[in-house]
């Protein structure tokens, strides 16, 4: 007979492990472009009404997360950077962290529904699926492109903030989706770029993987060219202003300037200095982000007190 | 007789069931809530804000001292 101890189990998991299953770090951004997006968008929503939409929003984001943990337990055991999260570490069975995840986003999306409109439960419950199916499930472990198009699941929220006042989707909302949209390849391969270990070991086909870091560099200036029209556009529609034109210019100018650098580095000298400039654009694209979506709700109270009458959106 | 000091285990356990009646809690105090603020914002009819009798739902059956769709106006 063997001996049989409490350190042979699975451990029972404290609060804070179910807590660190919904990725708190994720869902605050979930929380700040769904708040803007609600924020901005015409109507009045009941102040009640709003924070609890919003923190249900937050919740199905944080049940998408938990749900990508349960299946990406195999690799976060594998990467450096993911081997303390509550699977990997032994803290939270795995089918806990199903059952976790489903539950949420069933209750998440019904709450959302009974305390704003069921159009925009929807697009939550549509979002969980994005994320956790289309990307999860299916494209992180196919394709380089896998954050290009799975990415699409983090640009969804300001739209739910914006069906949550309206009820619908218009050019603004999707103008707001189309800037975090551009944003995610850039923000993530700057990150892959200085984690460069851990994705090979894991067997995820990130593109400093199946391309290489020179043609990683590229896509990274190419897509925050890319970026800039979207976030003018943004700026010139009927949610922007002024202040949304100023950031979107000196922030672009910013991003593009950080990505040219990247580029012309050579992998060596970056090597040499503890890749400071990945890490340096990796900040500024958070800060960018969000500096972004704070613009927009500056011009939305000046809007409000009756400053921009004389601002015509295009 | 004396108590054993707890094991991390009940620590753990501790932490995580007094979590899960805050969360509870807090779930009836949202429900609750919510139903306060909705129906507070209703109008004399029972129609949410924005929507007035002319565009609301029209009732199936019959109400009381009205006539059914079907009877052609008998009640």
């Amino acid at each position: 007979m063997s001996d049989y101890t409490v350190m042979d189990q699975p451990q029972d998991a404290g609060f804070g492990d179910y807590v660190q299953l919904l990725k708190p770090r994720v869902m605050s951004l979930v929380v700040f472009t769904a708040m803007v997006g609600l924020l901005v968008a015409p109507g009045h929503v009941h102040p009640f009404v709003g924070f609890i939409s919003i923190l249900f929003i937050a919740l199905g984001g944080g049940a998408s997360g938990a749900l990508n943990m349960w299946y990406d337990a195999d690799i976060d055991a594998v990467m450096r950077r993911t081997r303390s999260r509550p699977i990997p570490s032994g803290r939270v069975a795995s089918g806990e962290a199903l059952g976790f995840g489903l539950a949420l986003s069933g209750i998440s999306c019904l709450m959302l529904g009974l305390a704003a409109n069921w159009f925009a439960a929807a697009f939550l419950a549509f979002t969980i699926f994005f994320y956790v199916v289309v990307y999860t499930i299916w494209l992180k472990r196919l394709t380089p492109q896998n954050i290009v198009i799975g990415g699409a699941a983090g640009a969804f929220p300001p739209m739910i903030g914006w069906a949550v006042a309206t009820g619908g989707v218009s050019v603004e909302s999707v103008l707001m989706f189309t800037l975090i949209f551009m944003w995610t390849p850039p923000h993530f391969w700057a990150l892959a770029l200085f984690m460069k270990d851990d994705y090979s070991k894991a067997g995820v086909p990130m593109l400093t993987v199946t391309h290489g870091r020179a043609a990683t560099r590229t896509h990274i200036l190419v897509y925050t060219i890319l970026l800039a029209p979207f976030a003018l556009a943004l700026a010139a529609s009927a949610v922007g202003g002024p202040v949304t034109l100023a950031a979107a210019v000196v922030l672009n100018a910013g991003f593009i300037w950080g990505a040219f650098r990247l580029w012309r580095r050579p992998e060596a000298q970056a090597e040499a200095d503890g890749y400071k400039a990945e890490k340096a654009l990796f900040k500024f694209s958070l800060a960018y982000l969000f500096l972004h979506f704070t613009a927009l709700l500056v011009d939305a109270a000046l809007r409000g007190a009756g400053f921009m009458t004389w601002w015509q959106g295009a | 007789m004396s108590f054993r000091p707890d094991h991390e285990l009940h620590r753990r356990r501790w932490s995580r069931n007094l979590g899960l009646g805050a969360v509870l809690a807090a779930f009836v105090a949202v429900i609750f809530a919510l139903t306060i603020v909705k129906v507070s914002r209703q109008d004399d009819q029972g129609n949410p804000p924005g929507q007035s009798q002319a565009t609301a739902p029209q009732a199936v059956l019959p109400q009381a001292g009205q006539a059914s769709p079907s009877t052609g106006g008998q009640p």
